[in-house]
């Protein structure tokens, strides 16, 4: 007898099948972010130097991310870098190098611009007190370019994570997948199986990304006033 | 003999193809306090900003303690140090508290001993009377309060010279009489070495040692204090000092 509705999340272990898919999910998307915002902040610096070499091969770097749709450079990174180049790891560490050098180009464009927009003076006044470049970037410039940052930081983040339901497309057991495999498994049982199951996914996403875009919303309100 | 701090020789400065500043030539002797008068736009802050390297120069020297300065970045990080200086807009740091706006360059710059440091930042923020105010942040205070935490920040370094750009300018008039009574102070209990551009006519003539009066980058006046507010050499800075009111 085909069952339907509801029941079909919790036969057997889907649902902790479905929460550990989920669980690799925003751990590929922690881990890039991790690595992408220290890469990015160190980019991000670098662009503000007077080098005119250093600032154009970022800026290459930038657009190339920014253009490459991410599913392209998921393929370049899983198919490409074993082949070509040898280098084989699994796949959900082929992915946190892809997003990774994404998250990296995409936060250098932000640190740069929130750099350049302190103040002037706020460079003048850390130089006359005999700070060194380093010293004026690390006490003055980049606590301050940070709270300007935050905002697009955090929408950044939750891009980032929103991205990850494209690692089904390399084979890595994301909560899409999971999910995917799960309505195909119960087909025959659950005919309704994927109203339910892509149903609990949009609510996982929006309870890990809602917070994020209500934060992001709530200082830049506050920068405003 | 008094010990030289700053020499100045045929300064040129260039903005593109307008000279901003036309063969400068001064000196500066220990303790002494000049005042860098001149009408808007008459290159003041240009050589102010000059001689702690804010702004390049395209030709001539300048001798500190004299040692003629290299003008590199290097060189000129290591010489501010010495050379303290007080900007119109203040400029603290908001990401800091006063404290800390005060003890980050002794500290990391100097590498000096944070405790130590703290006590003399203290003693100093008793003396302006914000000593209450050592843990707010800059957003928390008066302009008239942060400039006068700006000029202790600038002497927890213990500066040879203080360079004070238009200190006042953009303070309401009640807090201007606070911040130029610590300058006064600068001079007569500390014997400071100073370098002041102001608007401040009476204060001018107060403190100054000798005055330097500068017009369309060119250096017209070389003058010691009284003789410049009573019997101003030139034509154009008796016109200025009577366009002034004071």
């Amino acid at each position: 007898m085909a069952h339907s509705g509801i029941s079909v999340l919790f036969e057997g272990t889907n649902f902790a099948r479905l929460m550990g898919g989920l669980w690799t999910s925003v751990w590929i998307a922690l881990v890039s972010l991790a690595i992408g915002l220290l890469l990015g902040t160190l980019f991000g610096l670098l662009r503000t130097l007077r080098s005119r070499l250093i600032r154009f091969v970022l800026l290459l770097y930038l657009e190339f991310f920014r253009i490459v749709p991410t599913v392209v450079l998921l393929f370049l990174v899983y198919y490409i870098l074993p082949r070509q180049f040898n280098i084989n790891m699994p796949a959900t560490w082929m992915a946190v190098l892809a997003f990774s050098l994404w998250v990296a180009a995409e936060f250098s464009d932000i640190v740069r611009g929130a750099l350049e927009s302190v103040p002037k003076h706020q460079r003048e006044s850390g130089q006359a007190l005999g700070l060194n470049q380093w010293q004026l970037f690390r006490y003055v410039l980049l606590p301050q370019a940070i709270q300007l940052e935050l905002p697009a930081t955090i929408n950044l983040a939750t891009r980032v994570i929103k991205t990850t339901s494209l690692l089904l497309m390399i084979s890595v057991m994301d909560v899409i997948n999971v999910g995917q495999q799960i309505i195909e498994a119960n087909n025959q049982t659950h005919p309704t199986g994927i109203f339910w199951v892509y149903g609990l996914i949009f609510i996982l996403y929006f309870i890990v990304d809602y917070p994020l875009s209500l934060w992001a919303k709530h200082l830049t309100a506050k920068q405003k006033d | 003999m008094a010990e030289e701090i700053l020499k100045v020789e045929h300064l040129n400065k260039f903005y593109g193809d307008w000279q901003a500043l036309h063969d400068i030539n001064f000196d500066l002797q220990k303790g002494e306090v000049v005042t860098l008068l001149g009408p808007s736009g008459s290159g003041k802050s240009t050589l102010i900003r000059t001689l702690n390297g804010l702004e390049p120069f395209k030709d001539g020297n300048i001798y500190f303690k004299g040692e003629k300065v290299e003008p590199t970045p290097k060189e000129w990080q290591k010489l501010r140090q010495q050379i303290g200086m007080v900007f119109q807009s203040y400029d603290l740091f908001p990401n800091l508290t006063v404290l800390d706006n005060i003890l980050l360059a002794p500290t990391k710059v100097q590498k000096r001993d944070r405790e130590e440091v703290k006590k003399e930042a203290m003693a100093l923020l008793e003396r302006v009377d914000l000593a209450d105010q050592a843990n707010s942040y800059p957003r928390q205070l008066s302009g008239g309060q942060k400039q006068r935490i700006a000029i202790v920040r600038a002497l927890a370094m213990h500066p040879e010279l203080m360079l004070f750009d238009e200190v006042t300018a953009s303070l309401d008039p009640e807090m201007v009489r606070g911040v130029l009574e610590i300058i006064k102070e600068l001079a007569d209990r500390d014997h400071m070495t100073m370098i002041i551009v102001t608007h401040e006519m009476n204060f001018a003539a107060q403190i100054a040692d000798r005055v330097l009066f500068l017009e369309d980058g060119k250096l017209l006046e070389d003058t010691p204090g009284k003789q410049f507010f009573e019997h101003p050499q030139t034509a154009r800075a008796a016109e200025f000092l009577s366009s002034m009111e004071f």
